[in-house]
C-alpha cells in the first residue's frame, strides 16, 4: 500500500501550515506560499521518479498520447499509488483528457487545517506528472479541476499535451 | 506486456519524497549556525514521529501482543522494517538494561548519498525522520523511548 507516503505527505503539508500560522502577513497569502512548494517538489520527484519507473516496468517508448494516458493510468497509478484512475473527456483533437479518481489519493489520514486551500495536494502530483512526463520528452500541463476535498464528486485531475520537446543541440554543434 | 513491481514501488515514492521533505524543511529554518539545524532536525524527528503512531495505529491487534521489551524491539526490526525499507535490520544488541542498537548496514534513505567524510555532515539530516518514526512506533505500542542515530561510515547506520 501506499500508505507511507500519503502519511508522510500529510504530515508534510500539516508542518509547513504550523511553519506559517503564526506569521500574520504570510497567513494572508498562505495558500500560495503552502501551494509554492509542492510543484517545484513535486517536479523533482518526477524527474527521478520516471527512471524507475521505466526500470520497473517494461513500457516502451508512447507512440501518442491516448498510449502515455494508458500507461500513466494503468502502469504508473497502479504501481505508485495502488489506484487505477479512469480516463475519459478526450478532446476532439486529442490533446487533452482527464484522469477520473473517486477520491484524491493523498487525502487518507490527513489533518487538513480549516480554510486551506485543498490545491496544497493537488500540486504535488501535478509536479510529479509534469516532472516525470518532460523527462520522456513530453511538455504537459496538469491541474486538478474537481477535488473530492473541495466537496466534488469525484478527484479529476487535467492533463493537456503540450509539446513534444526535442533535444536541443548546442549552437556551433552539428 | 507490461511487467509490474507493485510491492516496492512505493518505497521508491516515499524516498524521493523524504528527500525533497529533507530539502524543502533544511531551507526554511534558514539560520545555518546549529540552532537553526537543531530546528530543523527536531522538525523532521516530529514529523517521523506522528507518521510512526499512525503506522502503530494501523498495526493488526495480534501483532501487538508482545510478551516482553525484547520481542517489541524485535518487531521493529523485522516487520517494521521491512514494512518501510523492505529489508531487516542488520543486527540488533542490548545491555538489558533498556538500551538497544540497532544497525542497518545499507540504510536505505543513505544509499543515494556518496560516501566520504565530507557527506558524514550531511547523515543526520536522512536520519531524523526515521528515528521520529520508531519513537512514534513505539509509543503506540505504549513505549517511551529516545531514539538517536549515528553514521560512522554511509550508508551504515545505527
Amino acid at each position: 500500500s501506499s500508505e507511507l507516503f500519503t502519511l508522510t505527505y500529510g504530515a508534510l503539508v500539516t508542518q509547513l501550515c504550523k511553519d506559517y500560522e503564526n506569521d500574520e502577513d504570510v497567513n494572508k497569502q498562505l495558500d500560495k506560499i503552502l501551494f509554492s512548494p509542492f510543484l517545484p517538489r513535486g517536479y523533482n520527484i518526477g524527474v527521478r521518479l520516471i527512471e524507475d519507473f521505466l526500470a520497473r516496468s517494461n513500457v516502451g517508448r508512447c507512440h501518442d498520447f491516448r498510449e502515455t494516458a494508458d500507461v500513466i493510468a494503468k502502469v504508473a497509478f497502479k504501481m505508485y499509488l495502488g489506484i487505477t484512475p479512469s480516463i475519459t473527456n478526450w478532446s476532439p483533437a486529442g490533446d487533452e483528457f482527464s484522469l477520473i479518481l473517486e477520491n484524491n489519493p493523498l487525502v487518507d489520514f490527513v489533518e487538513l487545517p480549516d480554510n486551506h486551500s485543498s490545491l496544497i495536494y493537488s500540486n504535488l502530483l501535478c509536479g510529479v506528472l509534469r516532472g516525470a512526463l518532460e523527462m520522456v520528452q513530453m511538455a504537459v500541463e496538469a491541474k486538478f479541476v474537481q477535488d473530492t476535498l473541495k466537496g466534488d464528486g469525484v478527484t479529476e485531475i487535467r492533463m493537456r499535451f503540450i509539446r513534444r520537446i526535442e533535444d536541443n543541440l548546442p549552437a556551433g554543434e552539428e | 506486456r507490461w511487467t509490474v513491481v507493485g510491492r516496492m514501488a512505493d518505497a521508491a515514492l516515499f524516498e524521493f519524497l523524504h528527500m525533497e521533505m529533507v530539502a524543502e524543511l533544511w531551507s526554511h529554518h534558514s539560520d545555518p549556525g546549529p540552532g537553526g539545524q537543531k530546528m530543523s532536525l527536531s522538525v523532521l524527528e516530529g514529523m517521523g514521529f506522528r507518521v510512526g503512531q499512525a503506522l502503530g495505529e494501523r498495526l493488526p491487534q495480534e501483532t501487538l501482543a508482545f510478551r516482553e521489551e525484547l520481542d517489541v524491539l524485535k518487531f521493529l526490526c523485522k516487520d517494521l522494517w521491512v514494512a518501510v525499507f523492505q529489508k531487516q535490520m542488520d543486527s540488533l544488541r542490548t545491555n538489558h538494561q533498556g538500551t538497544y542498537v540497532l544497525q542497518d548496514n545499507s540504510f536505505p534513505l543513505l544509499i543515494r548519498m556518496a560516501s566520504g567524510p565530507q557527506y558524514l555532515e550531511e547523515a543526520p539530516k536522512f536520519l531524523a525522520f526515521t528515528c521520529g518514526l520508531l519513537r512514534g512506533t513505539l509509543s503506540t505500542l505504549g513505549i517511551k523511548s529516545l531514539v538517536t542515530a549515528s553514521v560512522a561510515s554511509l550508508p551504515t547506520c545505527e
